[in-house]
């Protein structure tokens, strides 16, 4: 239902539960975050394809690419950090290089990450993993897309990371929502500024160009839910009706979905960009809230950039301190 | 399944084999002949003898033994054993790392014919193996295949052989044959000066695999050793150590690191040649 708020690694969990029977191949290999990551949903109703790998990803990941190499569709469920980070190596030769159908459930990505600090939040891991050629990479926005695209996932041939968040996320989409891979879309029409974003900050993108509404700004928001392939035509025609363009992510600014826009629009539409996201530290303790909005990442902040961008100062002319840690 | 077991001289095809690496590294100004030359007979034991189901030339048999060359590195034998088994022609070890090649520095499934995994970055080779192995068990139509997998010595100072050594032996894996060729050196010194992963069969046996030792050197044990280890994975994983010596064949390499990463210019061809064909 929309606006509901429901956690991406349950409807993923779920969704792999009900996509098993079609997909007798289909296996999933748990570096022991099974609980977590929500995958114990498919242990227990599929224990004989479901293998408990130990705490031990590289392992896994290498592993899955054999199992793939004979015919089976593994999943291999854990943190996002401790895929793209700690078993980079084994997803770039093992999995990348070799193009096996290899599907990685990133889950925990960005910051949520259950106050685990600088080593659970995972900020770093789209620049990774959109660098490694034949990698798809998805960041759904909702449960409802991150359903439908561990659904996608399977259809594609290769190796996929989809990318999900730990906290609950509003609903944005209908249940029957089917997300195209590598197309962007157009959650709110307008031309004044877009807002480019990706995952769970479309939500608050959509937030954000409802506050800008009520000071007659037309914002368009475009969600990212492909980061690779990326939707160039979507960015670019945006870039050029818009005229600025914000991004916004829960990742570092550096290589993730500002990096991507940039490169696009720096060769082929380049327009007044500013890119929301981490700024280039390590994440810290504390309430994920909290620290989203130290960083601007929350509807407020995104709004207060985007009216910036747009070069429309706040009637009050108070900036927001959170802002100029951008 | 077919066992494609041929009547090839061991000794002969180890002889051919180490031409071809010194023929192939010279060729090319570079690769690794050191550990190319110590897995020789291994690697002729295992294509003329052990390796069941291979099809050279013809259509992949899903229900065919599966080889892995964890130290990715020693592709000029690899190589060399795939043409001499007739996966593609001998004179392609010419275009070896070159422009265009299908026979890349490191092996690549999606180019080698024969090439079962791609690999090049130590220590992910086994794990690989994991997966072929589960595969192989929970299938049926894979016709209970075995995976062999070739790892270094020094290798075994990679962290992920553990995690596979600790996965396979406590879930009692069948079908899953590491191979060790312990040549005793690695990239800049000997194993034993750098993190020393001696005793090496203790701790394979303590990781819950059976052990079998044999001369590295001795294709005809080798082959024999391998076929018990082959026959016995089907309890669980088994380890063979292969006691070689690196650049075996040619004194002048034999036991020298130098030799780990190095080809032979003109006239260190030509000796080496005469000393292995003599």
């Amino acid at each position: 239902m929309i606006g509901e708020r429901i956690a991406q690694r349950r409807a993923f969990g779920r969704a792999l539960v009900e996509m098993a029977p079609d997909y007798p191949k289909m296996l999933v290999l748990d570096p022991d975050v099974c609980t977590s990551t929500q995958t114990a949903l498919f242990r227990e109703a599929f224990p004989e394809r479901f293998l408990p790998m130990g705490i031990a990803e590289a392992n896994a990941v290498s592993a899955a690419a054999g199992l793939a190499c004979c015919g089976f569709i593994p999943w291999v469920s854990a943190f996002s950090v401790f895929l793209a980070a700690r078993a980079l190596d084994q997803i770039r030769v093992s999995v990348a290089q070799t193009g096996l159908p290899v599907k990685l459930n990133a889950a925990y990505g960005g910051l949520p990450s259950g106050r685990g600090g600088a080593t659970h939040s995972s900020v770093e891991d789209l620049a990774v993993m959109r660098s490694l050629p034949g990698m798809t990479v998805l960041c759904p926005a909702d449960a409802v897309e991150a359903g439908a695209m561990a659904r996608e996932a399977m259809r594609i041939s290769g190796p996929v990371y989809l990318r999900t968040v730990r906290c609950e996320v509003p609903t944005i989409f209908e249940d029957d929502f089917r997300p195209e891979i590598g197309k962007a879309v157009v959650l709110n029409e307008g031309s004044d500024v877009a807002i480019v974003s990706e995952g769970m900050m479309s939500a608050r993108a959509l937030e954000a160009a409802k506050i800008l509404k009520n000071e007659g700004l037309g914002v368009r928001v475009l969600h990212v839910g492909t980061i690779k392939p990326l939707d160039e035509a979507a960015i670019i025609k945006a870039s050029r009706e818009c005229g600025a363009l914000l991004t916004v992510e829960n990742h570092s600014v550096l290589g993730g979905l500002g990096g991507a826009v940039c490169e696009i629009l720096a060769e082929s539409a380049p327009c007044r960009v500013r890119r929301l996201g981490f700024p280039d530290v390590f994440m810290e303790s504390g309430d994920d809230e909290a620290i989203f909005s130290r960083f601007g990442l929350d509807a407020e902040g995104i709004a207060e950039a985007a009216r910036n961008l747009a070069g429309i100062e706040e009637q009050s002319g108070e900036g927001h301190e959170h802002s100029r840690n951008q | 399944m077919k066992h494609d077991v041929t009547d090839k001289d061991l000794r002969i095809v180890s002889r051919d084999l180490r031409k071809l690496i010194i023929e192939t590294t010279h060729h090319a100004g570079m690769g690794h002949t050191g550990g190319s030359l110590s897995e020789v007979e291994i690697l002729a034991a295992l294509y003329f003898r052990v390796l069941r189901g291979l099809n050279p030339g013809g259509a992949e048999d899903p229900k065919r033994d599966r080889f892995i060359l964890s130290k990715g590195h020693a592709t000029p034998g690899y190589y060399g054993i795939l043409a001499l088994r007739g996966f593609f022609p001998v004179e392609e070890l010419m275009s070896f790392d070159s422009l265009g090649s299908r026979l890349q520095a490191h092996p690549d499934m999606k180019k080698t014919p024969g090439v079962d995994m791609s690999t090049g970055s130590l220590g992910q080779g086994l794990s690989c193996g994991i997966g072929f192995a589960a595969a192989a068990a929970r299938d049926e139509s894979l016709g209970g295949f075995v995976t062999f997998v070739l790892m270094g010595d020094g290798e075994m100072q990679e962290g992920q052989v553990w995690e596979a050594a600790l996965y396979a032996g406590s879930r009692h894996l069948p079908g899953l044959v590491a191979i060790v060729d312990a040549n005793g050196l690695q990239l800049a010194s000997t194993v034993s000066d750098s993190s020393n992963p001696e005793p090496i069969n203790a701790k394979w046996r303590s990781f819950g695999w059976m052990v079998f030792e044999a001369d590295g050197h001795n294709p005809e044990e080798l082959a024999e050793v391998l076929e018990a280890a082959r026959a016995a994975s089907k309890d669980g994983p088994a380890a063979v150590i292969a006691r070689t010596v690196k650049g075996k064949g040619v004194s002048f390499m034999e036991g020298r690191p130098e030799w780990h990463g190095k080809a032979p210019d003109d006239s260190e061809k030509d000796a080496a040649l005469k000393e292995i064909l003599s």
